[in-house]
């Protein structure tokens, strides 16, 4: 007897997904469908989709969804998780969202601890826009704005957002994962679902970095891209528990 | 006695691949290929390709790897 082994997860609508060929966007949509799915949270989820590429997210996701200001995610998500504290509260936000123009309230929203889940995908450019120099795009890379590649002397050197917001004390899990390769997906799935236990648990801030390939900003082939994650980015960006002080407080 | 070995098969949709191959290149073996015809969208899909006619023969073991780092959820696995 044939059985069906992988399909479109429920919390997903039956819409195509208007990213590019070999984009992370549609990869990390597709892993939250599929946690919020298996810990059972969907229909008590509410998301918060940022300015960028993933500014339409609400078009996928078959879950409560409401539009923040640019970068303005974590704050947003503040406020609709202190209003419904039994609704889980997520953010998805890109690099130029949460580091650039929001930095201001994600670092606040850890340091007192919000009980949200933040979703922060790091391609290294602004995609949107079409491939300026975001805050976390590597030393020697091109980009629109960069022209010759990102001296560091220049343009300063790339920011590790996640490490900053590891140092406060309200922040409870941080990881850095990517979405480049099947290991990789398979460890940012648990990491997203550790995420969202530490909601539900109720122990506070968590933040999954997802290092995630964008092959048209960054003028490669998928293919290429994806080795390029492995290569060149993980280097800066290491792929690591940066934080985690759940400890035994929730099951794994 | 033969060792039993699990069978898989996969499905690819046309119209939702845009082409990025990453399934061809995760394929352990190498079972995915490019299509020679385009789609509504006009990129080339990927193509699953079981060349051996007989049934035993089948490589595809459904381990849903392509699936897995499908981006657009082109890829449906079948496992029996």
């Amino acid at each position: 007897m044939e059985k069906k082994v992988f399909q479109r997860p429920k919390y997903l609508k039956d819409a195509v997904f208007h990213y590019c060929p070999g984009c992370g966007h549609s990869i990390i949509h597709r892993l939250l469908a599929e946690v919020l799915e298996e810990l059972d949270i969907g229909d008590k989820a509410i998301g918060v989709p940022p300015a960028g590429c993933a500014v339409l997210a609400y078009n996928y996701f078959d879950v409560d969804m409401g539009e923040a200001a640019h970068g303005r995610g974590a704050a947003v998500a503040t406020g609709i998780k202190r209003i419904l504290p039994d609704r889980i509260v997520f953010t998805y936000q890109g690099d130029g969202d949460i580091a650039a123009i929001g930095t201001a309230e994600t670092i606040h929203a850890a340091n007192r601890g919000e009980n949200v889940t933040v979703i922060f995908v790091n391609n290294g450019t602004y995609g949107m826009t079409g491939g300026q120099m975001a805050p976390t795009t590597l030393p020697g890379q091109n980009s629109t704005t960069t022209p010759g590649g990102r001296d560091p002397d220049r343009d300063g050197p790339p920011i590790d957002l996640s490490q900053m917001l590891a140092i406060t004390k309200g922040s409870t899990y941080i990881e850095r994962t990517a979405v480049n390769s099947y290991k990789n997906i398979k460890r940012t799935k648990k990491a997203l679902t550790k995420a969202f236990k530490t909601q539900m648990a109720g122990l506070g801030f968590s933040l999954v970095e997802i290092l995630s390939p964008c092959p048209t900003n960054w003028k490669m082939s998928s293919v290429d891209a994806a080795k390029w994650v492995d290569e060149t980015m993980t280097k800066i960006f290491p792929l690591k528990v940066i934080k985690d002080e759940t400890g035994k407080r929730i099951d794994n | 006695m033969a060792k039993k070995t699990k069978k898989g098969r996969i499905t690819i949709d046309r119209e939702l691949c845009k082409g990025c191959y990453l399934c061809a290149w995760v394929c352990p073996n190498h079972l995915i290929e490019v299509s020679d015809k385009l789609n509504q969208k006009g990129y080339y899909p990927a193509e699953f390709k079981e060349t051996d006619e007989k049934e035993e023969n089948h490589k595809c073991t459904g381990c849903a790897i392509c699936a897995t780092i499908c981006p657009d959820i082109a890829i449906e696995v079948y496992r029996g």
